[in-house]
């Protein structure tokens, strides 16, 4: 389990998170939330190594992060970036990439490499496009390779920024469904989401960033009752009850 | 996201291999066989296993046309795969050693260490390796620094890249038999290359080439973008600085007997990536191959096309890899890839 304890991250000698203790838990969802430069993405740059701690401690399962190196961490968290360059290569190939952090020299993919990607991909639904360029593949398509390429790293840990952005709301959807099948099999998923209605929806916990502090972590019940997303988003958010479960959505206070 | 790694064109790709192959070995054949002088095949290979004796024709086989083939084949192959590492490291489609200074910077520590100690000619490659080192690194430091976007990163190049032209025009102004040959030296070319010249730049680029290859899979991971690649367990600091302190070394060396060859190390691996993919082992080979073949044949057509006179190489390669490049562009713009 990873667990931030008083992390203050930024850059260039400039906290943009200060003081954030927090846990990821394994078998939960925890969505981040925060408007922009709340500093959702680099506290989870942060919590992988990828920019300086200034401040506080990261623990992976007890060790503090800087007792690890780059591959130890890369064997227990999985990152979905935010952009990424998109490469011109089959959907196999890349997923391949997620077993990177096991290899050794002279760094050649091996048969069970192969076979835990495949079975990523077929986690994902992505097995059709094992022999197809990602370049010619739609972006929901293309995140399944992606979250393909994050679960063949094997990590107890999956950190996703936006994750759900450039979709359409099916694949959106399915996305998120797919993320509680992760916690559902033990794993800890972090999601950095702007949409409020699907985080209070989808995620066991939901931790609410303003101006690089944490404001609250609780359950969505607890979040929504609370009134915190009203204060930090400006918004009027409601709840109703249907056959589907609770279901929220927001509008905006000067309607009121 | 960019898509400048852009897509392959599907065809049996062992035909592909085969037909780059064989075209790097019929380009060099010709370029041992044609020339301003009649010469039989027969004679060329009696003079390359040792039996022409004192020949006219075995003299200008081993003393004119094998340097200079081995010279076209290793600049070609050098600055093409630093130019792909280059443009990988940087993910910059734009960037080439020539594009962002590298060739130049080369080229101006050559022309000092001529300058100061003409005696010292022989080390001319690691001057230009040096030279080749601190641009690369001078380009890598402002990207990282400023966070300069794609298009300000090649301005700067641009910048640097003339700073150093003017460097080697006032140190040429100062001692004018610094760089003999001054002329093809800028535009590049590869007359007068000697076997002597070449050796400790072939020694150099064979290392740099074979050290490329083997960081051919952290060279894909590199490729997906720096948070991707830290969060798979990359050094990614230092191995793009070791990538680029490699491509630093291809260019440097190609430079210090070619002189300013442009434009190879960026349509090259263009080309290449078209017609291989972007996957970096089968892209630094294709764009070696490629890079070889190109050099080989447009050196042959500057000797040929007008002999006895002789055009430079960089004049020939502008004008039959310009059209080509736009060509190639212009096709993927029509969607017919």
């Amino acid at each position: 389990m990873i667990q931030l304890r008083s992390l203050t991250a930024g850059y260039n000698g400039k906290s943009v998170v200060e003081n954030v203790t927090l846990e990821f838990r394994p078998g939960q969802v925890l969505a981040l939330l925060g408007p922009n430069g709340s500093g959702k993405s680099t506290l989870l740059k942060a919590a992988l190594g990828l920019i300086p701690v200034m401040g506080g401690q990261v623990l992976y399962d007890g060790a503090d992060m800087t007792s690890l190196s780059h591959r130890q961490i890369a064997q227990k968290a999985a990152f979905l970036t935010q952009n990424r360059p998109l490469s011109s290569i089959l959907g196999l190939r890349m997923v391949l990439h997620g077993r990177f952090p096991y290899l050794s020299y002279p760094r050649r993919y091996s048969k069970t490499d192969y076979a835990i990607a495949r079975q990523a991909m077929d986690a994902t639904g992505t097995r059709p496009y094992e022999n197809t360029n990602i370049s010619k593949l739609s972006g929901g398509q293309r995140q399944g390779i992606y979250l393909a390429m994050a679960l063949a790293q094997k990590t107890e840990t999956i950190l996703m920024d936006e994750p759900t952005t450039y979709l359409d709301i099916r694949r959106q959807l399915e996305f998120v469904q797919t993320a509680r099948t992760l916690a559902r099999e033990g794993k800890a998923v972090v999601l950095v989401l702007h949409d409020i209605p699907m985080a209070l929806r989808s995620a066991d916990r939901i931790a609410v960033l303003r101006g690089g502090k944490l404001l609250c972590c609780d359950t969505p019940e607890a979040v929504y009752a609370g009134g915190t997303l009203d204060e930090v988003f400006g918004v009027s958010v409601h709840r109703m009850d249907t056959p589907h479960g609770p279901q929220y959505y927001c509008v905006a206070k000067e309607a009121f | 996201m960019n898509n400048w790694q852009t897509s392959s064109i599907r065809r049996p790709k062992c035909l592909l291999w085969a037909a780059l192959l064989l075209l790097t070995i019929l380009a060099a054949a010709g370029s041992l066989w044609l020339g301003s002088v009649a010469i039989s095949p027969a004679e060329v290979f009696s003079a390359l296993l040792g039996q022409g004796g004192n020949s006219t024709a075995a003299k200008i086989v081993l003393f004119s046309r094998l340097p200079r083939t081995l010279a076209a084949l290793l600049s070609g192959a050098a600055l093409a795969v630093s130019g792909a590492v280059i443009q990988t490291v940087l993910n910059n489609p734009l960037a080439s050693p020539g594009i962002i200074g590298v060739n130049s910077g080369a080229g101006l520590a050559v022309a000092l260490l001529c300058a100061a100690a003409p005696a010292a000619q022989r080390f001319s490659a690691v001057a230009a390796f040096i030279g080749a080192l601190l641009s690369v690194l001078l380009v890598l430091g402002l990207s990282e620094r400023t966070g300069a976007s794609r298009i300000t990163l090649v301005l700067a190049g641009v910048a640097i890249s003339n700073l150093f032209s003017a460097g080697i025009d006032t140190v040429v102004t100062f001692v004018p038999d610094a760089l003999s040959g001054v002329s093809d030296f800028r535009i590049g070319g590869f007359h007068g290359v000697t076997m002597a010249r070449l050796t400790l730049p072939a020694v150099l680029i064979a290392v740099s080439l074979l050290a490329v290859c083997s960081l051919s899979q952290q060279l894909d991971v590199l490729a997906l973008g720096s948070d991707t690649a830290r969060s798979l367990g990359l050094p990614v600091g230092s191995v793009r600085f070791l990538l680029l302190v490699l491509a630093a070394a291809l260019s440097g060396a190609a430079v210090s007997f070619s002189g300013l060859l442009g434009f190879v190390g960026l349509i090259v691996p263009h080309a290449m990536r078209r017609l291989v993919g972007a996957d970096s082992f089968p892209l630094l080979a294709a764009s070696a191959l490629g890079g070889a073949c190109f050099v080989t044949i447009c050196d042959l057509l500057a000797r040929v096309l007008f002999a006895p006179f002789e055009l430079p190489v960089g004049v020939v390669l502008a004008f039959a890899g310009v059209p080509f490049f736009l060509w190639l562009l212009f096709r993927q713009r029509g969607g017919r890839t």
